[in-house]
């Protein structure tokens, strides 16, 4: 049997524009392995989420589409799936679960009837009631019979997301999809949401796809990362030696500007300048006009990636290494 | 300077069609004195009041009870020129940086408004004005001041936010969240960009944040809120050495930290944050709290005052202090 559940080669995403399409996910290759939680992590737009939506072909604007690459999911290849199979796949297999509870909970539909749609949807053949029950005790939602009762305006946004991941569970995915799920929700309750997450994958064997901007949830939750930038992955590893020894400058410099309350130093570290736009990408790096080792090999050729899961995009990753490369600051 | 003394702010929450109404106490008795030149935190998650206190200190919105005063005179005696000279002198900036600006109006434009209505320059002067002080948040006045702020990314816009606070000259600035809905690496410019701004202009900061990390790289004081009330409050450094209320310490446990080899803290806090319409009775943290004890649920506990105006609200402050780890 196949270790890994997730293998995405290639991947091109794209969106249409005025003229043409934009290339929003450019030439993503990862993968997931069974019971792993692996991290996508990177700043607004650059594409996180739209890689997430790829995998399960939903996408929240209808002119977006999968251009090229491949979606292996349990050896098969989602993006040669007919609407039906993938239909099958989808809520079942891979489940997803969002950053705003509120908006992907039907307002008019009880807590309970939510947990259980997927079940019914996908035709469980068990006794729906009485799983709908394990999977609210399952996700720590307060007494589940009362709670299933209840409309999503009625409960907190914890409860929300708790329901919304009961719902995620249900058909026991393989892989669940979590984009961002705790950036809404207050510390005290994010803690509770991703020990619960960690639990749920301790107890199922999901492997879980968590997608975040935030350097501390990774470093909590993940086996392994990959780093986005502009649409590309710049660089992957395990989580301990991406904290530890990142390679690439881009990583180097957002683990730097990271604020957190163990921070050794006080001083405040911001990389210069800003994230470039999409529509007007530099021919060769993308962070090189950025970047403080930039040479000129950058400017003109995209750095080799190599297909791996200790891949680093960088021509002078030896330089990235052995230098404290951040050390000089450049104006902006 | 800006002092708030046992502020109260009421709300009225109407909770349905024919079930009336309710009182909802959003600040419950709070003190607040801001320095010049200092950065006082208030940390606390949502619904623990601490945007009302802000906005109760701008004048935006009037107290229930208690007295606010700004450079010893009571906000309710501040007539013309000196009510004027406050409005100008506190200054906001907020977290929805879309939200706060006016979408049809150029940038340059808003920053342009309150020098000719604070500083009554003359329109060209304003215009170098203008210029000036958007250079000075790191924008290019020859680009970016005939933009509209849609055509501006989230961390531009609250360059230009900072810059239409400025704008005023102030000596206080309220900042609601102001990095909040900002990515990590424009997060570390933005405030930035504000340390520069408060050391050349000798500004004091109001830096309202859920963030503790930030809170502990800005402020100089910190106080924390919980559902209303002040839990915790001292000296930045001390409060986040020694944590001595068991809120401050659930937070600083729940908060992740990017470091993978450290072990996760297991003690995380249990439930979400009771309505602030029916705040628990007594201490209004003991459902949640990991020390509580029978009195915690009959008396509101008083507050415990340690070194260097360290205070804690809390019946067990001395055994919780320095209790970090257990």
């Amino acid at each position: 049997m196949n270790d890994i559940i997730l293998d995405v080669r290639n991947l091109v995403t794209e969106i249409r524009q005025r003229r043409g399409w934009l290339r929003v996910v450019d030439d993503m290759s990862f993968n997931v392995r069974r019971g792993e939680i692996v991290g996508l992590v990177g700043e607004s737009g650059c594409g996180k989420s739209m890689t997430a939506f790829s995998l399960m072909q939903l996408f929240p604007t209808p002119a977006a589409r999968v251009a090229s690459g491949e979606i292996i999911f349990d050896n098969r290849d989602l993006l040669k799936l007919d609407a039906r199979a993938l239909r099958a796949v989808r809520g079942a297999q891979i489940a997803m679960i969002f950053q705003d509870p509120a908006t992907f909970l039907d307002p008019l539909m009880t807590l309970g009837n939510q947990i259980a749609e997927p079940l019914r949807a996908h035709n469980f053949a068990g006794d729906v009631q009485a799983r709908t029950r394990e999977l609210a005790a399952q996700t720590g939602l307060p007494d589940p019979d009362l709670i299933a009762q209840r409309y999503p305006h009625q409960v907190s946004g914890g409860q929300k997301q708790r329901a919304l991941i009961a719902s995620a569970m249900a058909c026991a995915p393989k892989l669940l999809i979590a984009d961002e799920p705790t950036t809404a929700l207050d510390v005290t309750v994010q803690a509770q949401i991703l020990d619960l997450m960690r639990d749920l994958r301790d107890q199922t064997g999901a492997a879980i796809l968590l997608i975040t901007h935030d350097l501390g949830v990774i470093a909590e939750m993940c086996d392994r990362v990959y780093v986005m930038y502009a649409g590309k992955i710049v660089e992957a590893h395990t989580t301990r030696d991406l904290f530890h020894a990142p390679r690439h400058p881009y990583t180097q410099g957002l683990l730097r500007s990271t604020v957190s309350l163990e921070s050794a130093t006080t001083d405040l570290f911001a990389i210069p300048g800003t994230v470039p736009n999409l529509n007007d990408l530099p021919r060769g790096c993308r962070f090189a006009p950025r970047c403080p080792i930039v040479s000129a090999q950058c400017a003109n050729e995209p750095p080799f990636v190599a297909q791996d899961e200790r891949a680093v995009a960088c021509w002078n990753v030896e330089r990235a290494r052995a230098e404290e490369i951040w050390r000089l600051e450049i104006r902006d | 300077m800006l002092e708030g003394t046992q502020l109260t702010r009421d709300f009225r929450v109407r909770l349905g069609l024919f079930r009336g109404s309710a009182n909802l106490r959003a600040v419950d008795r709070v003190s607040i004195t801001i320095n010049p030149g200092e950065t006082v935190a208030l940390v606390g998650e949502s619904g623990s009041g601490k945007s009302t206190l802000g906005r109760m200190l701008l004048g935006l919105i009037p107290q229930t009870s208690g007295a606010l005063s700004y450079r010893g005179t009571d906000f309710a005696q501040l007539r013309g020129d000196a009510a004027r000279q406050f409005r100008a002198d506190v200054q906001a900036v907020f977290q929805d940086t879309s939200a706060s600006l006016n979408p049809r109006r150029r940038v340059g434009e808003s920053v342009i408004a309150p020098l000719l209505f604070n500083r009554r320059l003359s329109a060209q002067h304003a215009r170098v004005e203008s210029a000036q002080l958007l250079e000075r948040v790191g924008l290019d006045p020859k680009i970016f001041a005939s933009r509209f702020p849609h055509q501006l990314s989230g961390g531009q816009r609250q360059r230009v936010g900072l810059a239409r606070a400025l704008a005023s000259q102030p000596r206080v600035i309220v900042a609601d969240e102001p990095v909040s809905a900002l990515d990590v690496s424009v997060r570390a410019q933005i405030l930035k960009l504000m340390q520069e701004l408060q050391a050349q202009e000798k500004l004091a900061y109001l830096f309202i944040t859920h963030d503790l990390g930030v809170a502990r790289l800005i402020a100089n004081r910190v106080m924390v809120m919980y559902l209303g009330v002040v839990v915790e409050e001292g000296n930045a450094a001390e409060v986040f050495a020694r944590p001595s209320h068991p809120y401050t310490i659930a937070l600083t446990l729940s908060a992740p930290v990017p470091d993978p080899t450290r072990a996760r803290s297991a003690r995380h806090l249990l439930g979400d944050i009771p309505s602030p319409l029916a705040p628990p009775p007594g201490c209004r943290f003991h459902p949640r709290c990991a020390f509580a004890q029978a009195i915690c649920k009959t008396d509101a506990p008083p507050v415990r005052e340690f070194e260097n105006a360290h205070r804690s609200a809390c019946h067990f402050a001395e055994q919780v202090r320095g209790n970090k780890s257990e």
